[in-house]
């Protein structure tokens, strides 16, 4: 363990840390443009440079020197003051003073160094340098000449996203980032390349010239598009949520999030329900008080039997809500898996994510059965490639193959693959068995078909046959795709032995609208809650407007069981409501008021029954039991769920950012495999 | 400066495959087993010199899928050194080094005399592709300046005058002697060896 000095303070490190990372455990700030704490070290930019003692007479990188013993480093010596100042005069040589026309002013590092090390006048009387911009798609915004060259955006690429197609090309005064051939970055987690920008040449194309960094309302919260849950920040003026930013968190997404998380937020602001509306005689629907609509839908539900009323949660649904529709429908029929993915959920091992994110890093041996986990969690898979890329560890799957940036062992298509697997003694099933700690994805591919339970099961056997359950290790994993999913399997929101949809009077359908609604009876009375006009809104016969996920404080559920807290950043429109208040007051208008008057007294009725849910922001361990229902398997492959990473739900399906990046990014043959699967 | 190029140009070639498939294996062997990326150097030469002295766009792809290394980091290289030419070049490529003690012994009449013969300026190639002439930083051969380089040829020692014939030579497809136009031998003074006088003897140039 090196012990070195830095600025007077001495400091105990472990072997292998750079002096920048030390002197940021002592709370010294040291200026950076190219490191960044995700990323490899190229130590190009120079901003970093501090004076070490007994070293050579000249300012030393301080992102590439590891530290060893006895060292003395200054970082505010006129050495270091001479040297960084000299090297921001050259990073400004060709920067443009645009800043009042930038959208990374107020929030740049170049801007903030500037008023540190930076000169109020220009030596440089030459001609600037200019580069035309690049095209790099719906999502990015470039303006090449503010540029310097950190190369932060070509790493992020290459190793975070796995897309590698931006480099340095040309060189000297000539050198730029660029893809070479045009072409739009064609990744999941583009945006981020925005983030890791110390600069405002890459910039949000939807944000641009909308607003100004400072005068933004910041609210953290939670993301609700995958079943991630992100960690991230809602920036909104006014009513109006002007840009969704990642929020670190080691242990989930760490500082990324996809695109859809970041740019669908437009989509809030379309095609809104903002009022309650009811479906009149002459069979349109009209708009209604609160009040009417409240009665109307008080006076079906009084009208028709439980054993005829059935609740359906969609994808994006908050706790809260689900347990006060749970509350209030009693003994009805409730089921959150609108995808069908009928497996057995009696059991809070077998549907979890019991590895946790984090603990993929541990995990020497995966295999994925019917999952594409580039589409469906975007940073479970970058979290997979991270260790790939730290370990090289072997990764096999079983499913439709795809593009997952990273090397895999294709096994098969089909559950009779895993079957095989199961009794095979060589090949990839004696990697699983020589692993420590191997592990298993079951996708929603998998389970969305009849025999779903069957190949739970199967999975299960997989996972126990390879030793992936042990101890102090559980290799079982189901990756779910809808961030109320597991919240809702939790709280017991799905029918144990099934029902029958058409058979239904009455249909209350809690933001549900990723499924076919045909299947509802044409008799049927379908109440809809949610906060978009969608495939629900439109069959509906009563139409409750509520709040998306940015307009209402609500505990989601991620894959893991990680139980988060999301607030409200902004009002809900017009006269939508916060979807547990609907609830309250409808339970009123049926002369049967829930217990609770206000949020904490909700919350405080779920931790009762549930106290998993007052633990935030921790992943109790599931214990391991027997679960899955043994019968034979069918023979047809795994299917990819059947849609489009970038319209997976109402608010996507919105967006016009995210229409447009579908239309940019899906090539030829995968739309016309998207029409086949819709059909 | 790297001349231009153009992607997207009539000339790129839609295909491209090496035709000395052994060489490509000779190449790659040279470098340790999970280190092959290192042979995109030498393959970016090798397929400059197959095609008539510029590396197309295909042949930067078909490289990258050889050493199997995403497409831009072949680009990257080969953007990176003004040695690969990536459009097409005349068949003499005459490299004028411009830097100062060339400059001092009189590269620009070299350059004067170059432009009125073949009619073409810094950068541009004769009509008939003969010769392209480009003006380049020092190519370390100052003590004989004047020079320049063609093709893989140094021709050193250069007058305008013997400029002219050596492109009028080249032109009719006769020999040239390269190196020192005026009978110099290595970089020793004009009149021979002043200096480690021995040390020449015993290798013959004296």
């Amino acid at each position: 363990m090196p012990k070195l000095t830095i600025d007077g303070m001495e400091i105990e490190v472990e072997p292998g840390t750079s002096i920048l990372q030390a002197a940021e455990q002592l709370g010294v700030e040291v200026p950076r443009f190219c490191y960044h704490d995700k990323l490899t070290v190229p130590a190009n930019c120079r901003m970093c440079l501090v004076e070490v003692e007994g070293g050579p007479p000249k300012p030393q990188a301080s992102c590439a020197l590891a530290c060893a013993d006895n060292m003395v480093v200054h970082t505010n010596s006129p050495m270091v003051k001479k040297a960084r100042t000299g090297v921001l005069e050259m990073q400004l040589i060709n920067h443009p003073l645009d800043c009042p026309i930038c959208d990374q002013g107020g929030e740049c590092d170049l801007q903030d160094q500037a008023y540190a090390y930076g000169f109020d006048r220009s030596r440089y009387h030459e001609s600037k340098s200019a580069m035309p911009d690049k095209e790099l798609g719906p999502l990015i915004k470039t303006v090449m000449t503010r540029c310097i060259n950190c190369t932060r955006c070509v790493r992020f690429a290459d190793e975070i996203a796995g897309t590698p197609m931006l480099g340095q090309l040309n060189r000297g005064e000539d050198s730029e980032i660029g893809t070479f051939i045009e072409q739009a970055v064609d990744t999941e987690l583009s945006g981020n390349l925005i983030d890791v920008c110390p600069v405002g040449a890459l910039t949000s194309k939807p944000y641009a010239f909308t607003a100004r960094s400072w005068e933004l309302q910041k609210t953290e919260t939670i993301d609700v598009h995958d079943a991630v849950g992100s960690n991230i920040r809602v920036d909104s003026r006014g009513n109006e949520v002007m840009r969704i930013l990642p929020r670190l968190h080691e242990d989930v997404n760490e500082e990324w999030i996809n695109d859809k998380t970041r740019f669908s937020y437009d989509g809030l602001k379309k095609k809104r329900l903002d009022r309650p509306w009811v479906r009149g005689d002459d069979g349109k629907l009209h708009e209604a008080s609160w009040d009417d609509a409240l009665t109307a839908v008080a006076a079906q539900l009084k009208k028709t039997k439980p054993e005829k009323t059935a609740a359906l949660a969609g994808d994006l649904c908050d706790l809260e809500s689900m347990v006060a529709l749970k509350d209030l429908l009693g003994s009805s029929h409730f089921e959150c898996r609108t995808d069908r993915t009928f497996f057995d959920v009696s059991e809070r091992c077998g549907y979890l994510f019991n590895t946790t994110i984090a603990g993929i890093e541990k995990a020497d041996a995966i295999l994925l059965i019917g999952t594409n986990p580039r589409h469906e969690a975007t940073l479970i898979n970058a979290r997979i490639r991270k260790t790939w890329l730290e370990k090289q560890i072997k990764i096999a799957m079983i499913g439709e193959e795809t593009d997952l940036t990273y090397p895999y062992e294709h096994l098969g298509t089909g559950p009779q693959n895993l079957e095989k697997l199961i009794k095979a003694k060589s090949g990839f099933a004696e990697t699983l068995k020589k692993a420590e700690n191997p592990m298993l994805i079951v996708g929603m591919g998998a389970l969305q078909r009849e025999d779903g339970d069957a190949v739970q099961n199967l999975a299960r056997e997989a996972a126990e046959t390879f030793g992936m359950v042990t101890k102090d290790w559980n290799g079982f994993n189901v990756l779910h795709h809808a961030a109320s999913r597991v919240g809702a399997l939790d709280i017991g929101f799905y029918a144990k032995d099934g029902f029958n949809l058409a058979d239904m009077s009455l249909v209350y359908l809690l933001g549900a609208d990723d499924f076919d609604m045909s299947a509802i009876s044409k008799k049927a009375f379908v109440v809809y809650q949610g906060h978009h006009g969608d495939a629900g809104a439109a069959r509906a016969d009563v139409i409750l407007p509520g709040a998306a996920y940015t307009e209402k404080d609500g505990l989601y559920v991620n894959t893991e069981g990680r139980v988060q807290m999301a607030k409200r950043a902004v009002n809900p429109p017009g006269d939508a409501r916060e979807d547990w208040t609907v609830l309250r007051a409808l339970s009123g208008h049926m002369g049967k008021a829930l217990p609770y008057d206000n949020h904490v007294q909700l919350r405080d009725r779920i931790v009762k029954e549930w106290p998993h849910m007052g633990d935030i922001d921790s992943t109790a361990p599931a214990e391991w039991k027997k679960f899955g229902i043994k019968s034979n398997v069918l023979k047809n492959n795994f299917k990819p769920l059947s849609q489009d990473f970038y319209l997976t739900n109402a608010i996507c399906r919105a967006s016009a950012t995210m229409n447009e990046c579908t239309t940019e990014f899906h090539t030829e043959s995968q739309k016309a495999a998207h029409m086949q699967a819709a059909e | 400066m790297k001349k231009p190029f153009d992607l997207k140009a009539d000339y790129q070639p839609e295909k491209f495959t090496f035709k000395n498939k052994k060489a490509v294996q000779e190449i790659i062997a040279r470098y340790p087993k999970g280190r092959q990326r290192s042979a995109v150097m030498p393959l970016l030469d090798l397929a400059q010199r197959q095609n008539e002295n510029w590396i197309p766009r295909a042949a930067m792809d078909e490289i990258a899928e050889i050493i199997g290394q995403p497409p831009i980091k072949v680009y990257e290289v080969a953007t990176f050194y003004s040695m690969y030419n990536l459009a097409p070049v005349g068949k003499y490529l005459i490299q004028l080094c411009g830097t100062t003690p060339c400059w001092l012994c009189g590269s620009a009449d070299i350059m004067k005399s170059c432009e009125q013969h073949l009619g073409i300026h810094n950068g541009e190639t004769t009509k008939d592709n003969l010769f392209t002439l480009t003006e380049v930083e020092c190519l370390g051969a100052c003590v004989n300046a004047p020079m320049v380089q063609i093709n893989d040829d140094y021709y050193e020692d250069l007058t305008a005058e013997r400029m002219v014939e050596i492109l009028e030579a080249l032109a009719a497809g006769k020999d040239v002697p390269v190196g020192s136009q005026t009978g110099r031998k290595c970089s020793m003074a004009c009149s021979g060896p002043t200096t480690l006088e021995d040390q020449a003897k015993k290798a013959g140039v004296a």
